[in-house]
């Protein structure tokens, strides 16, 4: 990328979800910090990778962002407009720009309505297109996401997963949007067809310039198609780097062990590997510990990890780790 | 080493509303003494459903096995009545399931739970049989084993969870341990956890593991050979190294090419598999793979292949093309 324009700023973004008890007379008990102070920017025409395990955040911080969930504090700035502090028709106007692919391509289509419905349904509520010029606008994205365009007129019961998840993506791309967030797109998906979505989510990319944050558990599959990758681990965004140097110089010890837990497909490396095994799971979101979120489970940590909460810093362009430790370690 | 389990001819078919769907269209293979076979393929390729046929866990109806035969100790697995089998499977041959969520009795202790199998393979008392569940628990690496067994499910994380199905699989020592993908449920690192402490005990107690997965990238490390499946048949089997540094069928070729690998530096377009899985409602009369592989010639379309003796030694292929001069052999 040469021209690195931000096109969406995400600064001190939290959002915590009420913890009730009781029935009627329910009081509140506390909360879940589900995201806990994130920041970072997506350039135009990136992917922006957002990687972590089940319940750190990265979904919440995703709907956050197009303001599915109304953040508790902080803000999002997309082509300098703060979504956070928008609302009715202007924020549904700026949502054309902002569309979402979601995880399980069984449970986002609704089933009673055609694929050309669910296509069309954006643009109907927009206005962007009506009539015939809407019906060769469905027939024209179903082509685009390597459907046949007959399709239009079927159920979505019809069709495997892999086609229901080019159905979601038609639809998102229904208003021409600009960014585009990925919820696991794939992970609901057979290995053989995870990789006929990536690449057909690539190439869209490159001919209609889009921008894309990318989330998911799978650290393969997200190196594969970032060009940054952020790490989160309950509610923070604790590394953030280019897909090499993330690989080649991870600073977190977080990150580290993510890096050393995924299996490669290759006895021949397998065999070499030394593993860092985390001990423990991950704390619970509702009282994350004191300091460094991660401490609990840290073979570095030390008293002052418990005590202060690291900064998020810049250790080298484009690379910022948030650990007391990182820098000395190298 | 000698053979521990013999499998040939397996067939297993379901009824359904649509019609017959052929899960499973004759699988053969053997497992040997302290061998760690892994099993890949998608879902619905027959991977768990030859496994289970074996069992007799499959539910009959809609679900049969309608030919084949598996040797185990010189008796036939699938000819055993219900009384049999139930002798041999959870003591000689055992179980850990894909999901440590729905698996476990939410009413009934860890320690209860665990061992079960125990208390009805010996006949043991519960106070016998609690210490040894401790044990058990204790060789997983469950903290404070002694405490915990009181516990019920729900006091346990995921990963907690599929080290106690684990230790419910080995308390009766067996020879084989069927592990049906007892890691996709979990978070990597917890992944991690799990397949070092399998790692662990296999070479503590030699017992002999066949490891169904998706993911080719976890067996890997862990099996010595490795069967891929595909619309119910087996169609590549080869020596773990083998299969991915010399693949010979088309669909483990694609299979391979589609997985991006993290110590890629440079951008690789993936190799995607073109079409869909077959649906198995007609038993396949020509290679399944057909209708996707990009070698296909006019003979694949009229014969099914079955395993045949490829390029290095125990490498089997079902293919009627070499991938490699695109040629037929």
């Amino acid at each position: 990328m040469t021209d690195k324009q931000v096109l969406l700023r995400v600064e001190n973004l939290y959002k915590h979800f009420p913890i009730k008890k009781g029935g009627i007379f329910s009081r509140q008990t506390g909360y879940i910090h589900a995201v806990d102070g994130v920041s970072f920017d997506i350039y135009n025409g990136e992917t922006l990778g957002l990687v972590g395990e089940s319940g750190c955040g990265k979904s919440t911080t995703g709907r956050t962002i197009l303001q599915l969930h109304r953040p508790t504090a902080g803000n999002v700035f997309f082509e300098g407009d703060d979504l956070s502090k928008l609302k009715g028709g202007k924020l549904r106007h700026k949502r054309r720009d902002l569309q979402m692919i979601f995880q399980d391509p069984y449970a986002s289509l609704n089933p009673r309505m055609t694929v050309g419905q669910i296509i069309a349904e954006p643009m109907e509520i927009h206005g962007t297109y009506k009539g015939s010029a809407q019906l060769k606008r469905v027939q024209e994205l179903l082509q685009l996401v390597g459907l046949n365009s007959a399709f239009a007129n079927r159920y979505p019961h019809e069709f495997s997963g892999g086609q229901r998840q080019r159905i979601g993506v038609a639809r998102a791309l229904a208003l021409e949007p600009k960014l585009i967030v990925c919820d696991e797109p794939i992970s609901a998906l057979d290995v053989s067809i995870q990789a006929q979505i990536v690449n057909l989510l690539e190439d869209l990319q490159e001919s209609l310039g889009l921008t894309y944050l990318f989330i998911a558990h799978d650290l393969s599959m997200v190196r594969h198609i970032s060009d940054r990758i952020a790490v989160m681990y309950l509610g923070i965004v604790v590394e953030l780097a280019g897909r090499n140097e993330l690989y080649t110089n991870p600073a977190h010890p977080y990150t580290q062990a993510l890096l050393s837990a995924v299996p490669f497909p290759d006895p021949f490396v397998e065999e070499k590997r030394q593993r860092i095994i985390l001990e423990g799971d991950v704390p619970s979101p509702a009282n994350p510990p004191s300091g460094c979120r991660f401490r609990t489970r840290c073979r570095y940590a030390k008293e002052i990890c418990a005590v202060e909460k690291p900064e998020f810093r810049q250790i080298s362009e484009e690379h910022y780790v948030a650990c007391h430790f990182s820098l000395e370690k190298k | 080493m000698a053979e521990l389990l013999k499998v040939s001819g397996l067939e297993t078919q379901f009824r359904t509303r649509e019609g017959i769907v052929h899960a499973v269209n004759g699988v053969s293979f053997a497992l040997k003494e302290g061998e760690t076979l892994g099993i890949v393929g998608e879902s619905g390729c027959g991977k768990s459903v030859s496994m289970m046929s074996m069992l007799g866990l499959i539910p009959n109806p809609p679900g049969k096995v309608v030919a084949g035969e598996a040797l185990f100790e010189g008796a036939d697995l699938l000819k055993m009545n219900n009384e049999q089998i139930r002798k041999v499977r959870g003591s000689k041959i055992s179980v850990v399931f894909q999901d440590p969520m729905t698996s476990f009795n939410p009413v009934l202790t860890i320690g209860d739970q665990t061992a079960e199998p125990f208390r009805i393979h010996t006949g043991a008392g519960k106070k016998e049989a609690i210490e040894r569940a401790i044990k058990y628990l204790d060789l997983v690496g469950i903290p404070n084993a002694k405490d915990r067994v009181n516990e019920y499910p729900h006091q346990f994380s995921g990963g907690m969870r599929q080290r106690v199905m684990i230790a419910m699989g080995l308390i009766c020592e067996p020879q084989i341990l069927i592990a049906d993908e007892p890691t996709t449920a979990l978070d990597v690192t917890i992944q991690a956890q799990i397949i070092e402490l399998v790692k662990r005990l296999r070479d503590e107690l030699g017992m002999a593991i066949i490891w169904i997965t998706h993911d080719l990238g976890i067996i890997a490390g862990l099996a010595d050979r490795v069967n891929v499946m595909y619309g119910g048949y087996i169609i590549e089997t080869a020596p773990v190294k083998d299969i991915y540094s010399n693949p010979q069928h088309p669909y483990t070729i694609g299979l391979l090419g589609s997985l991006p690998r993290m110590d890629e530096m440079e951008y690789r377009r993936l190799t995607s598999i073109d079409g869909l899985p077959p649906t198995l409602l007609e038993k396949p009369s020509y290679c399944p793979f057909e209708p996707r592989c990009k070698y296909a010639v006019e003979r694949c379309r009229k014969e099914n292949p079955t395993l045949m003796q490829v390029e290095g030694e125990g490498h089997f292929a079902a293919c009627w093309v070499n991938p490699k001069t695109g040629k037929e052999y």
